[in-house]
């Protein structure tokens, strides 16, 4: 597993935050400004041949600051085995990530549900709009500050 | 093709297919956009079913989101709850006994082939072939039995537990599975019979939505939908949970990445099914009968004999289903091939007795996240066949 480490601890010093190993799953805490670089950087290494996105999971970490972050979970067929990749986003207020859907196209319906769920927004998204709540909905139901009912 | 591109050009139609529409195989809505009969766009609308199970999860304790996780795929309700179980138990660091893992590869096995028989009865029925619906629907009866007989409930058993099992099998089970899966191959026949070698069957799917290698990649595509076009990856094989690594079986693969080629690999991987639930049976009747709980006192709960006669039993049981249990702090991701592709679990745990998030990560969703891509430039027909092949499930894309 340490290939995915050590191609983003050489290509990338400065984005590496932290590495987490748990339970035997490595995690790997970038910055968010070149997420799309890293995961293309991930994708196309002969050695790490990260093709497939298995999914993002939008966060909600309130009360703390940075509130937002975003998980991505990756697989190599090659390798058959997975990364996970951890960033935390700087804006509570309107939080903004980049798409990784040049990258991999199944991150589309990805982002949209996180675009819907939790309201952050992705920059170079080809078509951002809500996917599982109705067009017109206020608010956004993922967020720890959304009541879960009383609608 | 040509004809059309000769005549003059006239406006396109929006053309609402669903949400209420037996085609759609729940309340799904394709909103598409017509040239003559030609589409130009594909427009998935959904969110009809959407439930908030992923939020419902952060409001209660891990046994209590137990319920919520049969109902995702409906159609094959152990599955999830087996991927939720593994998930939590690799988040507590538990094993469960050998027996509860074989029992537990057993029915997850039995609902594959009778979720690949919902798939092929439906498929059928969608593309004009009545007959194979009522033989499929014959034998995922008798699996709906079996389940029945577990658990006392048919499609939603909950038979898998946090640490083990509900109950160990009941008397005179494992003889009625041995019957079912000698007996399925020649069952089988029936349905390969009625289709495989059928001119309207081979017309309307062969080169119906091709994707290559590359693009079920991209796509994120996986399970019988990656192997349909040759990706020859299976995480029962490759990424072994629950002792898959002690079961012999093959993984069927397509050449063309069309509808017929992923109607070959599922029903292919029904015989494979039945394969393995044989060979569970041989290696539960090897274990010992009751050992079906993991023994770690946070997490199982002791025997109801106990509860009933001692204070320190009740005490015990009162505190795991009041108060919950407790995993460390840390995260996880789980997943595992569910009859529709990967089904993965992404669980973060603040060391409370609720989950902090749970991210489900449904095979479904991510199969009809490819639509648009598979219907442009095919007719209208086409798209109930692409619908049809995707075998999705709208509670599992909604969530």
């Amino acid at each position: 597993m340490s290939a995915a480490v050590n191609l983003l601890q050489a290509k990338f010093p400065d984005e590496v935050l932290e590495v987490v190993e748990f339970r035997g799953q490595t995690t790997i805490v970038v910055q968010p400004e070149r997420l799309v670089d890293i995961c293309r950087a991930l994708r196309d290494d002969p050695e790490t041949s990260f093709r497939y996105l298995s999914m993002i999971a939008g966060m909600d970490y309130l009360p703390q600051s940075p509130r937002f972050g975003l998980v991505y979970n990756l697989y190599s067929h090659q390798n058959h085995n997975r990364v996970t990749l951890k960033t935390r986003l700087a804006d509570d207020a309107a939080p903004l990530a980049d798409s990784v859907t040049p990258v991999w196209s199944t991150a589309n319906w990805h982002e949209r549900e996180i675009y819907d769920m939790m309201g952050i927004r992705f920059q170079g998204h080809p078509d951002l709009r809500r996917i599982l709540m109705p067009s017109d909905w206020v608010g956004h139901p993922q967020r720890k500050d959304y009541p879960l009912k009383g609608m | 093709m040509n004809q059309t591109q000769t005549m003059p050009r006239t406006e396109t139609m929006q053309l609402n297919v669903g949400p209420s529409h037996p085609s759609t195989h729940g309340v799904l809505r394709v909103l598409v956009e017509l040239d003559g009969e030609l589409i130009i766009k594909a427009d998935p609308d959904i969110g009809y079913l959407h439930r908030g199970i992923e939020k419902m999860c952060e409001y209660r304790t891990y046994h209590k989101c137990m319920p919520l996780m049969n109902r995702l795929d409906y159609l094959a309700g152990e599955v999830n709850n087996f991927g939720f179980c593994l998930a939590v138990e690799k988040l507590l660091g538990v094993e469960v006994p050998k027996r509860a893992q074989y029992i537990r590869v057993m029915l997850v096995e039995l609902t594959r082939i009778a979720s690949h028989l919902f798939w092929l009865g439906t498929h059928g029925h969608d593309l004009g072939a009545m007959t194979p619906l009522f033989y499929a629907f014959r034998e995922r009866e008798q699996i709906m039995d079996l389940c029945e007989m577990v658990s006392g409930a048919r499609m939603f058993p909950l038979y898998c537990r946090i640490g083990g099992l509900a109950a160990d099998l009941p008397e005179g089970f494992l003889p009625l599975v041995t019957n079912f899966a000698q007996a399925f191959p020649k069952r089988w026949q029936d349905y390969d019979n009625l289709l495989t070698q059928n001119v309207i069957w081979k017309e309307r799917t062969i080169g119906v939505g091709v994707m290559s290698r590359d693009e079920v990649l991209d796509w994120g595509w996986s399970g019988p939908m990656a192997r349909g076009s040759g990706i020859d990856w299976d995480l029962r094989r490759d990424n072994p949970y629950s002792s898959y690594e002690e079961f012999e079986f093959e993984v069927p693969l397509g050449k063309n990445g069309d509808t017929y080629d992923r109607y070959l690999v599922r029903m292919r991987e029904m015989l494979q099914s039945a394969r393995i639930v044989r060979q569970a049976v041989a290696k539960i009747q090897q274990t010992e009968p009751g050992t079906i709980k993991c023994a770690d006192p946070r997490v199982s709960l002791p025997p109801k004999e106990r509860v009933y006669n001692e204070i320190e039993a009740l005490i015990h049981h009162f505190l795991i289903i009041q108060d919950g249990i407790r995993p460390p702090v840390g995260e996880v991701y789980q997943c595992i091939e569910a009859p529709k592709g990967e089904m993965g679990f992404y669980i973060v745990s603040d060391g409370g007795p609720q989950p902090f998030r749970v991210k489900v990560r449904g095979p479904s969703f991510i199969n009809l996240s490819a639509c648009d891509k598979l219907a442009r430039g095919r007719l209208l027909a086409d798209l109930i066949a692409l619908i049809g092949t995707m075998d999705i499930v709208l509670a599992d894309v909604d969530r």
